[in-house]
């Protein structure tokens, strides 16, 4: 089959690869139909993980059709069209059964390589191997591990441009203001107008929320996050964003605070650690309220310096992390998506063919051409 | 202060900083490569060692480790650990990782491989290689179209 391979620092090719195969007895094998780029790719692309071997096959947001059943499947039937999260999560052990599939004890197969935050959480697809991750979703078929719990039916009313978006954008974005318990009236303000910010914003939005403020400073990214979510944009390149976000806040400060930027996308030169990292979270803790909510989305492995620790005890924060959402979420956004409450397509602003994926990543990389997401079809 | 005396506080401040990271790196260090391993697995402790009989991932390593089980509190499950038998291995710390020894390294990974056993009724297995796998055998044709 056709699969993305990483070939090293800023090096993609579509390549041709084994397909996959049924390892465990809960896995299917689904044929995808669309895939999309992810900003949780970039530091891989970038270079700045070192445990990456040649040959991987990238990609953790992906929709498809079953074409193989394990014999312990028990939800999917072959030919069921499905959307897969992004995370593998056992949903047995005692983290799946408190709800945090995302903490999953069991949803990666090695500890090759010991995260150096401590124990490992749930896999993920398109993530190198040495991490117990899983072949990606850039490919023309991929292997999906405990199934049942993490591949869910697409309603016939769902297409596969707007499904795909329910693999891991929109569940970062509703587990974000989940987590920061935003409530009717609150004023919310979002780091970052990529699809996960305006997926955060939206979620912002239908659960009440009385101000929700995309901060960005692609003018394109903010003008359709404004107009497809309802959200105000603020440019940080042309106001003082703490200035204008007390200012829109009655002097409190944002209620809930999120920081949806990703992690950093440049080459392995570029700051990834030190004072030049972390800008959006460390605006992000000045801003809220005091007693209120800092949710950060997607911090990578990376280390932040210059954390005002000070500012977090002195406001009495609540600091949220969640760099990979469980799949829970996926049923109930699905069901949004087909009352039309949930509208991802437009984010979707380069659509290509698998063949040209590493043209579409250098687009979402750079930025270019007003990219927020390439989508492939294999 | 004379320019002497800057430079003297200067590498006094310096030696001290290198003596502190030297002291951090040695703390981090486990002074105890023999310790015990532990993991918390679902269900009750009879479940995990029922009858006293060890889970297939640690039944190769009889007469090599020894084991216990407890309840863990809160409701969590069973608290489940493992350490080498007869104290400290030859190589430890980071020289026993090189060397692909570290007993910690494998008894985790054991322990990991028993508790998705216990608690998936499975071990979860990697992708294979490419290299090890076969060539592409499914029709790379587009399925039928759907609503997509």
């Amino acid at each position: 089959m056709r699969a993305l391979c990483w070939e090293g620092t800023d090096a993609l090719a579509v390549r041709q690869v084994p397909d996959p195969e049924l390892r465990n007895a809960r896995d299917m094998i689904v044929r995808v139909r669309r895939s999309a780029t992810c900003g949780g790719d970039l530091p891989l692309l970038a270079g700045r993980v070192p445990e990456a071997a040649t040959g991987e096959v990238l990609g953790h947001e992906f929709v498809g059709e079953v074409v193989e059943v394990g014999p312990e499947v028990r939800r999917h039937r072959v030919a069921d069209r499905v959307v897969v999260g992004a995370a593998i999560a056992c949903g047995a052990c005692w983290f799946c059964r408190q709800g945090l599939l995302a903490c999953c004890d069991n949803g990666t197969s090695d500890v090759a390589t010991e995260p150096q935050w401590g124990a490992p959480a749930a896999g993920c697809y398109g993530r190198p191997a040495r991490l117990g991750g899983f072949a990606g979703g850039h490919a023309e078929f991929v292997r999906v591990p405990y199934a049942d719990v993490g591949a869910f039916a697409v309603p016939d009313g769902v297409d596969d441009d707007r499904a795909v978006f329910a693999a891991d954008a929109a569940p970062a974005g509703w587990h974000g203001v989940e987590l920061a318990g935003v409530a009717p009236g609150d004023v919310v303000a979002v780091w970052g107008a990529g699809a996960v910010g305006q997926l955060t914003a939206a979620a912002a939005v239908a659960r009440g929320a009385a101000r929700v403020i995309v901060v960005d400073e692609h003018a394109d990214r903010l003008r359709m996050a404004a107009r497809h979510t309802g959200a105000e944009p603020l440019d940080h390149r042309s106001v003082d964003v703490l200035a204008e976000l007390r200012e829109r806040s009655g002097g409190r400060g944002p209620d809930v605070c999120v920081d949806a930027a990703g992690p950093p996308t440049g080459p392995a030169r570029w700051p990834a650690t030190g004072p030049d990292a972390g800008v959006a979270l460390r605006e992000a803790v000045h801003a809220c309220r005091k007693g209120g909510t800092v949710v950060v989305l997607a911090g990578g492995s990376t280390f932040v310096d210059r954390f005002p620790l000070g500012a977090v005890t002195e406001k009495g924060l609540a600091v949220r992390g969640g760099a990979r959402v469980g799949p829970d979420a996926i049923p109930a956004l699905l069901a949004r998506m087909a009352r039309d409450e949930l509208v991802t397509e437009h984010l979707a602003t380069h659509r290509l063919p698998l063949d040209r994926a590493a043209e579409g990543y250098a687009l979402f990389r750079d930025r270019a051409d007003g990219c927020v997401r390439a989508v492939f079809t294999p | 202060m004379t320019r002497t005396g800057r430079l003297a506080d200067g590498v006094r401040a310096l030696a001290a900083g290198v003596l502190a990271l030297v002291h951090r790196r040695r703390a981090a260090t486990d002074p105890r490569p023999g310790r015990w391993q532990v993991v918390t697995v679902t269900g009750r402790p009879e479940q995990v060692l029922p009858g006293g009989r060890w889970p297939e991932p640690l039944r190769p390593l009889d007469g090599a480790v020894e084991v216990w089980a407890r309840p863990a509190p809160g409701g969590r499950g069973t608290e489940l650990a493992v350490r080498p038998l007869g104290g400290t291995p030859a190589l430890a710390g980071f020289a026993a990782h090189l060397v692909g020894d570290d007993p910690g390294r494998y008894l985790r990974q054991v322990l990991r491989q028993t508790r998705q056993l216990l608690e998936t009724g499975e071990v979860l297995r990697a992708d294979r290689s490419p290299l090890d796998r076969p060539a592409a055998r499914r029709p790379s044709r587009p399925g039928p179209e759907g609503t997509g």
